[in-house]
């Protein structure tokens, strides 16, 4: 396989109403601002690869049909994924096998969500008014989780806080609570025992777009004091919504993808050869609960890493330092976001809140009913672990 | 040789085509991936990846392709992807994923049950949101369009989108069709595609796991796609500049085919594409009676790379298969398959 690398990243300032821009304008801001990083204009791609969410959430079916001249790619192949919240993660990867796979040189990965202009809670039940939301879906596990792991309630508050601290150091993030404290989340009201309003994502508009190119493209930009992010692995894995013996609090689907892309990175001690990784975070809970099924903490004890502040950009394993999920959720663009941090990570460009001295990041995308999988690595070399 | 020259069709099923059925598409997908996989000797655990194609606003529900992992079995948990477009998409791919070299065996599908809603209903909210769809033209009107342009442009004419029709079915006298009345002018009743609910599976091996499994692989020898402009007031609709551009990146003038398979819905839009393309009178069009015949959305497209298949396993040397999506054929794909001696 040819080696790939993010050489230009990109997104939107993301917010519950992005009513300033239509929906070909608001990919074009996110991928304008991928081009000037990577120094390139809409010529140099060879190919889009374009994610989103159900498409019932816009009420515009297949979108990228009509994107496809906002995103200058008339003449070109034009592929849309869609694998439910993992969609973003997966449209990085797909785009990554373009360029791995020597089919093309140079291509555009674009995930997007306009989240305001139709009603999520109502296309999550297909219009039947009878959906659950993706809280009602999680609640259980998260309560199962809490019952196993014997976690304090507080561990939930405490990502509500951090995940938004984090977001005030980034100037996309949607929401900005100045004042966001452990009181505040714990006084919320109560959405879906044992989530709080506070402990839950919001709805956002909002884009992301990353250039990939080959290994000759990275090593250019490299040269030209411009750092690349290399791809060191790429996984996804999906299993089915429920039969006697699933375990959605530790899915083995979420497992085998870790192993899987560690192993691609030739990583065998993720907790200390990863420097930071963006976890797809909806509600609080998931923190601990995916730290334990990346192998990131051993099982039952996620809930006392965050409890010690170690996931904070300042601990030894800071997680989703962008703000996360928790303060930004275009949904189809929020895996591709969470590839898109890892990458500014590792390439040190993710300003204020850069993990000092991060070399390896993890990015992390997951979908439906903690059903679909996908995952990459990214390092500022080839041979980060020598 | 290069691995993306290693990669074959090796099998392929389809559902009954029929016009309505009460099966979901979880159990569509069950049955045809059974019928695709048993003839090789293959079972579920075999497949090393999986890449279904469908749309949510065909099935009429968020999400819908999400019950469908318990049709490819995902347990334990499977390397998996999903495309919003059709089956032919999903195996493009799949096809890319086979060449990363770690994997060998992938199945791919496409699936729709269109006869759940109004064509005319749910087309135009495929069209531009701001300029187009609010006038809420559906998929005849624009083809009625193409048909025109095609016309005016000596490509086609209403006798010979007759003459498509009488032998995409089989049936029908050219005479006769021609007194019947217009459904969107110039098009009538004979030159719409049918509605039709199915679905398709399809296995996809590389390299010795494809010889093992059968004894003459359909291989992959040129695969493109390319999209254009989405307009059609903007575009010269009497050509289709991202089929021939796809045509040339596949290698189409490397060597004749001797079969092609086009996903024409509408009559005239075979005719326009076998001009694009430039096949000659010696090429077999559409002897599966292609998408006028059956045309089960989302998986029209991958049954068209199935039947050019067919013609490999039959001892065919090389044949053309070619998908499309979007209005007046936006976007198009086109897949070379060969046989080796």
């Amino acid at each position: 396989m040819i080696p790939a690398a993010v050489v230009g990243v990109g997104q939107t300032h993301h917010k519950s109403k992005r009513r300033d821009v239509s929906f070909g304008g608001l990919v074009r801001e996110a991928v304008f601002r991928a081009l000037d990083d990577a120094q390139m204009t809409m010529a140099d791609i060879d190919a889009v690869i374009i994610g989103k969410a159900p498409d019932l959430f816009e009420g515009v079916m297949k979108p990228e049909l009509y994107l496809s001249d906002a995103l200058g790619a008339v003449g070109k192949p034009m592929f849309r994924v869609h694998t439910a919240g993992s969609v973003g993660g997966t449209t990085g990867i797909v785009a990554a096998s373009h360029v791995q796979t020597g089919k093309h040189t140079t291509v555009l990965a674009v995930a997007f969500e306009k989240q305001s202009e139709g009603n999520a809670q109502f296309a999550l039940g297909s219009g039947k008014g009878a959906s659950l939301g993706a809280g009602g879906s999680f609640a259980p596990f998260i309560r199962s989780y809490i019952h196993r792991s014997g976690a304090p309630e507080h561990i939930g508050w405490k990502v509500a806080v951090k995940d938004r601290q984090n977001a005030l150091k980034n100037p996309y993030a949607h929401l900005k609570l100045q004042d966001i404290s452990i009181e505040k989340v714990k006084e919320s009201p109560m959405m879906w025992e044992p989530i709080r309003f506070l402990e839950s994502c919001p709805s956002s508009d909002g884009a992301c777009a990353l250039v990939i190119t080959d290994e000759d493209g990275g090593k250019a930009a490299a040269a030209a004091g411009r750092p690349p992010a290399w791809i060191l692995g790429t996984s996804s894995r999906s299993e089915p919504p429920a039969f006697p013996g699933r375990d959605p609090v530790r899915p083995q689907a979420c497992l085998t993808c870790a192993e899987d892309v560690y192993a691609q990175a030739g990583i065998t001690r993720p907790r200390e050869q990863i420097d930071m990784a963006e976890l797809y975070v909806p509600f609080s809970w998931h923190e601990p609960m995916w730290l334990e099924s990346h192998h990131l903490a051993d099982e039952g004890e996620g809930w006392k890493l965050t409890d010690a502040g170690e996931t904070e950009i300042t601990g030894s394993m800071p997680i989703n330092c962008s703000g996360g999920v928790l303060s930004s959720n275009p949904i189809g663009a929020s895996g591709l976001l969470r590839f898109a941090e890892a990458a500014l990570q590792v390439r040190g460009m993710a300003g204020e809140h850069q993990v000092e001295g991060c070399r390896t990041a993890l990015g992390m995308a997951y979908g439906a009913n903690s059903q679909y999988f996908s995952m990459w690595v990214v390092a500022n070399s080839l041979q980060p672990f020598g | 040789m290069a691995i993306s020259d290693d990669i074959a069709v090796v099998g392929w099923a389809q559902t009954p085509m029929v016009r309505h059925t009460d099966l979901s598409e979880v159990q569509l997908l069950l049955r045809v991936i059974t019928d695709a996989i048993e003839p090789l000797g293959l079972t579920r655990a075999d497949i090393d990846f999986t890449c279904l194609g469908s749309c949510d606003y065909i099935t009429g529900q968020a999400f819908s392709f999400v019950g469908n992992l318990d049709a490819i079995g995902a347990w334990p948990p499977k390397r998996d992807s999903h495309v919003e477009m059709d089956g032919a998409w999903a195996l493009y791919e799949a096809w890319l994923r086979l060449q990363e070299g770690d994997i060998d065996i992938a199945v791919v599908t496409g699936s729709g049950r269109s006869s759940t809603g109004d064509p005319a209903l749910i087309y135009p909210m495929e069209m531009d949101p701001y300029f187009l769809a609010p006038i809420g033209a559906d998929p005849v009107t624009f083809a009625a369009l193409q048909a025109r342009a095609a016309i005016k442009a000596g490509i086609a004419d209403e006798r010979a989108m007759a003459e498509v029709a009488v032998r995409a079915r089989g049936k029908g006298e050219v005479d006769e069709l021609l007194k019947g009345d217009y459904v969107r002018e110039p098009l009538r009743r004979h030159d719409l595609p049918p509605i039709t609910d199915g679905a398709a599976a399809m296995v996809l091996a590389r390299g010795d796991r494809a010889r093992e499994l059968v004894e003459r692989p359909a291989y992959i020898t040129g695969f493109d796609h390319r999209t254009e402009c989405h307009n059609p007031s903007f575009r010269a609709l009497d050509d289709s500049p991202s089929t021939r551009i796809a045509a040339e990146a596949a290698g189409l003038g490397k060597a004749p085919v001797e079969l092609a398979e086009l996903q024409a819905a509408f009559t005239h839009e075979e005719l326009l594409l076998r001009s694009v393309l430039g096949l000659s009178d010696e090429v077999k069009v559409n002897p599966s009676g292609g998408a006028l015949k059956e045309n089960p959305i989302m998986a029209s497209g991958l049954c068209r790379i199935g039947y050019a298949a067919d013609h490999i396993f039959g001892g065919g040397n090389r044949a053309l298969a070619h998908s499309t999506s979007g209005p007046c054929l936006q976007q198009n794909l086109i897949c070379i398959l060969e046989g080796r001696s």
